[in-house]
């Protein structure tokens, strides 16, 4: 009976431990809502959404940064998610057994995790510097590097769930591969794909080392892809380290706006896939 | 066909399996194996577990293909031709010969598309004529009157047994010669199960059937033919009542009395 009542005491001290430890780290999360939104709202108004980002000391609003974060992580999506789904395919679907595929595997875990300023860096390199001068299509590509690793991955994880025993069925109609692949793997998968996009958009979307050494800012309205263009990240970054008081306010302001919509995508990407589970 | 040439009695033969041997790596999980597929009759292979008979099956279809490191030899003719060949065209084949599995494998669309997924991979048809090979398709695999007012419903919200039926409607819908059947009934209910077994009675009148059982009441109700095998090995084939009721080897009597396996 001691035996059972010691197993009964570390039970509870376990599960206490565990609550503990989720109730530590929800509490920043919320603690960092809090104060984005009670700082952020503050400064929302519809000038945010119409108006340029203003020199210090007059009134603005973020519509070029919002603007250039928008289509710059529309391209660099856009670039990525093709090239990102192709190379998981291969690795789920065709390559599943062969060296190469892990080989592109632990490379690719390797640029999952790479910090982006390095990718930055990068794009600096092989892009501004030939060109001369900081673009947008610059930071599009760089983002689109940060892109192609989370699509890859979850691409190839999404499609080893499918059961092979739908691909056999398939096969076993005498469909061609790429016919099984693509009308029947992609669509047992598809809300996976699907979150795995939306997951990457959210991951990019809050980047601002990469752009800070591709697409830079811009403080009018522009959309020019070979021209600089401002974005929400590198906006916040430079307006919150200012010292004026109306900058910064623009900053928090940026802040939740970014936060929000990060938060919508992962809340539409936990949806899918928790819907994509109910239909099974 | 050619009924001319074969022993008085005995039918036309559609597969004719001779000498196969299959490896998966350097395993032989298939010695030898030499045996007919009847047409028009059901053939069910029957043995323990791992005695060879799915992969026998799979190499009808080649499907083990799909997998590295596997190999037959030896030689399989349907209607005179070796499929083992690999010149030939594995999906030109496979549209010959269909295959159901042990678990049914909808596709994640609906009923419809379902069906209408193997007819387009061979024929471009106008609307109406799909529609309508679709609920031959249905019909054929009797399970139009319960899917008819919900054909553009998800065919994952069937249940075990319709689900099964509709692999197999799917699988006739593109009019193959041979269909295998690996294990069909064994994650249905004995309902589903008889309802299944009803329409591989009368899927034979038309197709050159296998199939695969652990249930050897089944192999008695269904086939016409039956092959025992074990270890790899086939150690019986003849018409299913003499494997029964007489049969030639111990081990076969063994097993069928539930003395093993």
């Amino acid at each position: 009976m001691s035996l059972y009542a010691s197993r009964r005491s570390a039970n509870s001290t376990a599960t206490t431990l565990c609550w503990v430890a989720a109730v530590f780290g929800l509490a920043w999360l919320f603690l960092i809502l809090i104060a984005l939104l009670y700082e952020g709202l503050r400064g929302l108004s519809p000038a945010v959404f119409t108006q340029m980002t203003p020199p210090p000391g007059s009134d603005g609003g973020l519509l070029n940064a919002i603007f250039g974060s928008l289509i710059m992580t529309v391209i660099g999506v856009a670039i990525g998610t093709p090239l990102g789904m192709l190379a998981g395919t291969y690795m789920a679907e065709y390559g599943r057994y062969s060296k190469l595929t892990t080989v592109v595997r632990f490379i690719n875990d390797i640029l999952l995790s790479a910090p982006s300023i390095v990718v930055g860096l990068f794009v600096y390199t092989m892009l501004v510097h030939p060109m001369g001068h900081f673009s947008a299509i610059s930071g599009a590509v760089a983002l689109a590097l940060l892109v192609i690793p989370v699509v890859v991955r979850t691409t190839e994880d999404m499609l080893l769930l499918v059961p092979g025993s739908m691909r056999e069925a398939a096969s076993a109609l005498g469909a061609p591969r790429a016919h099984v692949v693509s009308r029947v793997a992609y669509r047992a998968a598809k809300a996976g794909l699907i979150t795995g996009v939306l997951l990457a958009i959210a991951r990019v979307s809050g980047e601002t080392a990469p752009l800070l050494f591709t697409a830079l800012n811009n403080q009018f309205w522009s959309t020019d892809l070979a021209a600089p263009m401002a974005s929400l990240p590198v906006v916040i970054f430079q307006f919150a380290l200012s010292p004026y008081k109306d900058w910064q306010q623009l900053a928090w302001t940026g802040a939740l706006l970014i936060t929000v919509a990060v938060l919508a995508l992962s809340i539409a990407a936990r949806t899918l896939s928790a819907g994509r589970r109910k239909s099974k | 066909m050619n009924a001319a040439v074969q022993a008085p009695k005995e039918p036309p033969t559609k597969v004719s399996v001779s000498g196969l041997d299959f490896y998966y790596g350097a395993d032989r999980s298939l010695k030898n194996i030499s045996m007919p597929l009847h047409t028009n009759k059901v053939t069910a292979f029957i043995g323990p577990s791992g005695c060879g008979k799915s992969t026998l099956l799979r190499v009808l279809n080649r499907m083990y293909d799909l997998y590295p490191g596997q190999r037959a030899e030896g030689e399989v003719l349907l209607d005179g031709e070796n499929i083992l060949d690999p010149a030939i065209d594995l999906n030109a084949l496979r549209a010959r010969v269909g295959m159901i599995f042990q678990k049914p494998t909808p596709f994640p669309m609906s009923i419809y598309e379902n069906i209408a997924f193997g007819i387009r991979l061979y024929e471009k048809l106008p609307r109406a004529d799909l529609d309508a090979r679709v609920e031959a398709a249905l019909r054929g695999a009797a399970l139009w009157d319960e899917v008819k007012d919900k054909l553009h419903a998800s065919g994952l919200g069937l249940s075990g047994g319709q689900q099964q039926r509709l692999c197999i409607a799917r699988s006739v819908a593109v009019q193959p010669e041979v269909i295998l059947f690996d294990e069909p009934c064994s994650a249905l209910d004995p309902i589903s199960t008889a309802k299944v077994e009803e329409l591989i009675d009368e899927l034979t009148n038309r197709y050159t059937i296998a199939i695969v059982t652990h249930n050897m009441q089944q192999a008695v109700r269904v086939s016409d033919y039956t092959a025992f095998m074990y270890l790899g090995e086939l150690i019986e084939f003849g018409e299913t009542d003499d494997v029964f009721n007489k049969p030639k080897e111990k081990r076969t009597l063994d097993y069928i009395t539930g003395r093993f396996g």
